[in-house]
């Protein structure tokens, strides 16, 4: 599914230079629910964003479902967002004054799919990531931390895409609720073997996941199965 | 992104921060309004110089005496002071000129008029009985001069009606009074209705004798001030002209036309002129409405630029999710296309009202046509497109990365 192959990420600014990625490689298959774990400063971000086709590789390579990422256009990474990948980020990212609705229906307008449609598949994912029914159409502003998280989860698995991209998903949620959203993709991964990366600074959310990449100073320290993993056996409330 | 979709972006971003799109769009709507009350100014102006020009009668070419000058751009020496054009050009127009359909030669002079003890200076017009009909003149009460009594040289008079008010007093029927002309007695046959007109030459004050009364009695030769011709139509002026000038060229023995004792004047000319100087005005005022347009056009383009960076993270966002770069210029574009779009028709609308109360209570000559119209639509979708073009560019170039950081 991805393959990244001795991947450099160098920024300039002005005349500093920044190696933020020094060559890292490594290959994530299919239903895998991979944590990538780090410092700030590691590089990690940096790695989300080029996962993600936010950005690309300074040299290297990286191959999405085997197409190498750093020779397509603005609009074909636009494309591969749009159809394969979901984000979910650290500080929910949703319109405030739009309906939860609106919200997760946002992916598909850009995809094209028809209006008819769109509100059945909408609540389908808001289903899926564990939201009460009653909220689906209350503005985003008005809800908890969690459930916001969920709203940014269902927008993420709308489209239906090859992997879940989830960057500080718990980092503004208290360890409770962060712990129903971590059971959340627990759960997409076991039951519907959905391929998530979940990115993290804390071992102890990195922990739920099935395997953890170390990386430090923009270097691989180690890539291993996940030992002691945690399991979360909420359903969500 | 489909059009129903955009349409509702652009909704529910216009509708978000309703107090500044509202001001936003009454920039526009101040910008729209006063070129379209400006231009019903202009155009109405211009109106109005054409009927008076019709007014003055249709087809009509005037034979003046005097070198040939073109109109504007020379001082005009005063009308009949060259001595070039007598009775016997005027008859033999008549009888050479084809597609005529009147002739009416005068001559025309100031004098002393007295009547009862009262008097007044004004100017005596010595013509033929065409004039009334080249003219336009309707009578108000009694009749015209008529082909008898020019025959006869009768000294009979028709007076205007601002002679007529200066002398017995308005709302008086002075048919069968007597009056004075530089001491010779003429009775009065006729007053005619008022034209309105004012100035120098102004129609109403004025008064009508007999062309060969007035050239036997008053001016004392057989020289004219100028002969009106009135063409059979519109499309024969231009013959007509011609015929004329090679008339009277041969039969003043000019061989060179640049050299001619006289000129020929023809109406079309002059509407031509008068009509071109009220485009010059209508731009004018268009021009000093348009700087409110472009200044509500800055508006809308510092409103887009101010919600482009308020909205940077939903930029993000949306790029994240798979907008491309297009997707977000056009719902920016389209937001600005919409606030101009929406300015565009309350500006007109007011605009329009503004041109009516003008025409109602301001005495002003008014006139909004569709073109002007379809002008301040035409240009407030330029101005939203114009001036929302470089937010939208803006918002579209942001880098998905530090838009999403943005704090």
């Amino acid at each position: 599914m991805i393959e990244l192959k001795n991947v450099t990420k160098v920024y300039h600014n002005g005349d500093v230079e920044t190696r933020v990625l020094k060559g890292v490689s490594f290959a994530i298959n299919d239903g895998e629910f991979v944590a990538i774990m780090g410092p700030s400063g590691s590089g990690k971000s940096t790695l989300m964003h080029i996962l993600g086709c936010l950005d690309a590789p300074t040299s290297g390579q990286y191959f999405f479902k085997g197409q190498d990422i750093a020779k397509l256009s603005d609009d074909e990474l636009a494309d591969i967002r749009k159809n394969d990948i979901g984000f979910v980020f650290q500080s929910f990212n949703l319109l405030s004054r739009a309906t939860v609705m609106r919200n997760v229906t946002l992916p598909l307008v850009y995809a094209g799919v028809k209006s008819d449609d769109r509100e059945m598949r909408a609540k389908k994912a808001l289903k899926n990531a564990g939201l009460e029914e009653a909220r689906f159409y209350h503005l985003s502003n008005q809800l908890s931390g969690g459930q916001m998280q969920r709203v940014a989860i269902a927008r993420a698995l709308v489209n239906d895409p090859a992997i879940i991209l989830a960057d500080e998903p718990t980092g503004n949620l208290d360890t409770k609720t962060g712990e129903i959203v971590l059971g959340t993709f627990q759960r997409l991964h076991k039951e519907q073997h959905r391929t998530i990366i979940l990115i993290s600074h804390e071992r102890y959310v990195a922990e739920h996941a099935d395997r953890i990449i170390h990386i430090q100073d923009g270097l691989i320290a180690s890539d291993e199965r996940t030992q002691n993993q945690r399991i979360i056996n909420n359903s969500w409330k | 992104m489909i059009f129903i979709d955009l349409l509702q972006e652009t909704q529910a971003a216009i509708t978000m921060n309703k107090v500044r799109s509202g001001l936003t769009i009454l920039g526009i709507v101040i910008g729209i309004g006063s070129v379209v009350a400006m231009v019903s100014i202009g155009q109405g102006a211009a109106k109005s110089i054409q009927s008076n020009i019709e007014s003055m009668g249709s087809n009509l070419l005037t034979v003046m005496p005097g070198a040939q000058r073109n109109i504007g751009t020379q001082i005009r020496s005063a009308g009949g002071s060259a001595q070039s054009l007598t009775q016997e050009d005027a008859e033999a127009i008549i009888e050479e000129v084809s597609l005529i359909k009147a002739i009416a030669p005068y001559v025309s002079k100031s004098y002393q008029i007295t009547a009862k003890g009262t008097n007044t200076n004004t100017r005596i017009l010595g013509t033929n009985e065409a004039y009334a009909d080249i003219k336009s003149i309707e009578m108000e009460s009694g009749v015209f001069i008529s082909q008898q009594q020019n025959e006869n040289y009768s000294k009979v008079a028709v007076l205007g009606s601002t002679v007529r008010d200066d002398l017995f007093g308005e709302e008086t029927d002075p048919t069968g009074e007597k009056i004075r002309i530089n001491g010779i007695i003429f009775t009065i046959i006729g007053v005619t209705k008022s034209k309105g007109g004012t100035g120098f030459n102004s129609e109403d004050d004025m008064v009508y004798v007999p062309l060969y009364t007035a050239q036997r009695f008053l001016t004392g030769n057989k020289y004219l001030s100028s002969i009106y011709v009135q063409a059979q139509d519109q499309e024969s002026m231009t013959l007509v002209e011609e015929e004329i000038t090679n008339l009277l060229l041969v039969r003043h023995d000019i061989t060179d036309s640049a050299s001619a004792d006289f000129s020929i004047m023809n109406q079309a000319d002059l509407a031509e002129t008068a009509s071109s100087s009220a485009s010059t005005f209508t731009m004018l005022l268009g021009a000093i409405a348009g700087i409110s347009l472009i200044v509500g056009g800055i508006g809308i383009m510092n409103m887009m630029l101010t919600t482009v960076t308020e909205r940077t993270r939903e930029i993000g966002l949306r790029k994240a999710i798979g907008a491309k770069n297009r997707d977000i210029s056009l719902q920016f574009l389209a937001e600005a296309i919409t606030l101009t779009l929406i300015g565009g028709v309350i500006g007109t609308a007011l605009g329009w009202v503004i041109s009516i109360l003008m025409t109602k209570f301001g005495d002003i000559t008014t006139s909004v046509s569709t073109a002007s119209v379809l002008l301040a639509f035409g240009v407030s979708a330029a101005i939203g497109i114009g001036f929302g073009y470089y937010p939208a560019r803006r918002a579209a170039s942001l880098n998905p990365i530090e838009a999403l950081r943005y704090e």
